[in-house]
């Protein structure tokens, strides 16, 4: 009885003594939290502030601009700059390279995921061992070559090179997801008589679909960042991807960078791929680990 | 026991005939599903690394035909690029200034890295609103970022405001290694943090448990049990930043600038010798480099046993 009663009390302190340091642990976690947040937007918000300042307030370290102006943007779609062409530009790049990619990916995934056969892990470790190229020792010849080939200022020279690291990144990642999907619902099709490619068009591409489209934001988001391969095989500034045209804005300014002109241009590269990380964050995390790991 | 065994070496020897005849059929289709893989990955990696490993050696001279009094160039082999490559430290300084941002970025990338980890793990409100956050310094590209840190950087910028210091970041020196260290940090270790992560949520939430009923510390959990099961999703995070800081380019070249001594990385000069033409030489470099990438790369996974394909070749352990 005493016993009883002591052990009871023990477990009552005990509780009491947990919940006292788990309100303690939120508050740190709900701080690290906050602390995490600051460390990752505070670059990215100086980055908005600063383009929407007024261009004699460009050297205001205010944490507001005021007022709001909007002249950094008029000046990043001055004529002279070529931004808009330039974002068309990376738009075809990224657009192409990551359509071309999936297509030739999505038979390469299926096939690592599903089928058994010798040589797969060499396969394997050949595709991961091509996404670890140092891109210089591409470009070095492809520029020689393409030179020859009279492919420089081409989309093309900008597209194929892409295709080096966008390929190995979408072959694993769906291979990655193919894996996930139950391989009973294609045999089911086979019964049902289908062929094996009909299996494949009917039942399994469709229910890729999602995993397709996480490996469709990935690619286009790195064919988007691209900036080495854009910047040695184009020297023509109608044909320059937006990364690379911000990079060699002169603006107004002669001497000095036109900092607000290269901020406000940076948000507009850079907005699209904050939003698509807003809504698809819970996808694109899926598809960054299942990649690597899971 | 001998009621057992026939029937597995029963099982065997029927599906054996069955099992080869279909394996036979899927290699074929196989083949067919992965050739344009295969073809690409040989046309834009295959080609350019031959390529560029026969222009590392190739060596053209210019001379005057003595008969007709042209210029001719004339080209042969040798290893004339290498020499001059590995002469006078032309490359020591570029290959420490790569080497010291990979230690000291993937370093603090790690520590910052996990420590957001441990917090994110557990669920708690605003989960996506983090997890959108965390994945901003990812999205954007390095080039852009790179300006924007040398904004951040620039002599009467916010950085030196905050630190009430007038120190000039990109021009060069020290401060502007460290302003690229700080840079790529900021851009990676969420990332790192996102695969700690995937690491961490599928750990059993049973092990924390037997630990608490046994006493552990805090301390102590965290080096026998998150550690130890975290290591495999951290030591692929590490390779891959590693792999990717050894052939940074984008970052130093935009935000302190071509030709900076203290920031010039192996990508950076070979692609300094292409632009003016030396294309042997730069052949050359970006084979140097991409031989030290191997060699890290072949010594990572030996050291710390990195399973990159694991999942590839086994089921689910």
């Amino acid at each position: 009885m005493s016993t009883t009663t002591f052990r009871l009390r023990r477990s009552t302190t005990v509780r009491r003594g947990t919940t006292r340091a788990g309100r303690g642990t939120a508050w740190a976690r709900r701080l690290g939290i906050a602390a995490i947040v600051a460390y990752c937007l505070a670059p990215f918000y100086w980055m908005v502030v600063s383009s929407l300042r007024r261009t004699g307030d460009q050297f205001s370290n205010a944490p507001l601009p005021a007022p709001v102006s909007f002249d950094n943007y008029s000046a990043a779609f001055d004529a002279r700059n070529g931004f808009g062409r330039a974002l068309v530009n990376s738009l075809v790049v990224a657009g192409v390279t990551t359509a071309v990619t999936l297509v030739v990916a999505i038979f390469a995934g299926y096939a690592l995921a599903r089928l058994q056969f010798r040589g797969k892990t060499l396969i394997l470790t050949l595709i991961i061992a091509a996404s670890m190229f140092p891109p210089i020792i591409l470009v070095v010849p492809l520029l020689e070559l393409f030179t020859d080939a009279g492919w420089i200022n081409t989309y093309q020279a900008m597209i194929v090179p892409s295709m080096s690291f966008a390929l190995p990144l979408a072959v694993w990642n769906l291979t990655a997801f193919f894996r996930q999907m139950p391989a009973e619902l294609e045999k089911a099709a086979q019964v049902d008589g289908c062929t094996p490619a009909q299996a494949f068009r009917k039942v399994v591409l469709p229910l890729a679909a999602p995993g397709v489209f996480t490996t469709a934001i990935l690619v286009f988001i790195c064919a988007w960042n691209e900036f080495l391969i854009a910047v040695s095989v184009v020297n023509d500034r109608q044909m320059m991807t937006a990364n690379v045209i911000v990079s060699l804005f002169t603006g107004q300014y002669k001497y000095d960078q036109p900092f607000g002109t290269q901020m406000a241009a940076g948000v507009v590269v850079t907005l699209p791929l904050v939003v698509a990380v807003l809504f698809f964050q819970r996808r694109i995390v899926d598809g960054l680990t299942a990649g690597g790991l899971k | 026991m001998s009621v057992t065994t026939p029937t597995p070496v029963r099982k065997t020897t029927s599906s054996r005939p069955a099992r080869s005849s279909r394996r036979a059929g899927t290699a074929g289709l196989a083949a067919a599903l992965l050739s344009p893989t295969l073809l690409v990955l040989l046309l834009v990696i295959g080609y350019p690394v031959v390529a560029a490993l026969r222009l590392s050696f190739q060596v053209s001279s210019e001379s005057i035909d003595p008969d007709t009094g042209f210029k001719v160039t004339a080209t042969s082999y040798g290893a004339d690029n290498y020499a001059s490559v590995f002469s006078d430290d032309r490359l020591l300084r570029p290959w420490w200034n790569t080497t010291s941002f990979a230690l000291a970025s993937v370093t603090l990338e790690v520590l910052i890295g996990v420590a957001m980890a441990l917090v994110m793990h557990r669920a708690f409100r605003g989960r996506a609103l983090v997890r959108a956050a965390v994945l901003v310094p990812w999205a954007i590209p390095t080039a852009i970022s790179g300006m924007l840190w040398k904004w951040i950087f620039n002599s009467q910028g916010v950085a030196n405001e905050i630190l009430g210091a007038q120190v000039l970041w990109s021009s060069d020196g020290f401060q502007a290694w460290l302003s690229v260290v700080i840079a790529d940090t900021w851009k990676t270790a969420p990332f790192i943090g996102l695969l700690v992560l995937a690491g961490l949520q599928i750990i059993p939430g049973e092990l924390y448990e037997a630990a608490r009923v046994d006493g552990a510390s805090a301390w102590r959990v965290f080096w026998r049990i998150t550690l130890p099961l975290v290591r495999p999703a951290l030591v692929v995070a590490v390779l891959f930043r590693l792999l990717d800081v050894l052939r940074m380019f984008d970052l130093p070249y935009v935000l302190v600038g071509p030709r900076k001594h203290s920031v010039e990385t192996l990508s950076m000069i070979a692609f300094d010798e292409m632009t003016n033409l030396r294309f042997g030489t730069a052949a050359a470099y970006a084979t140097v480099l991409f031989l030290y990438v191997a060699v890290v790369a072949l010594a990572f996974v030996k050291l710390f046993g990195a399973d990159l394909i694991g999942r590839g070749t086994r089921s689910e352990t």
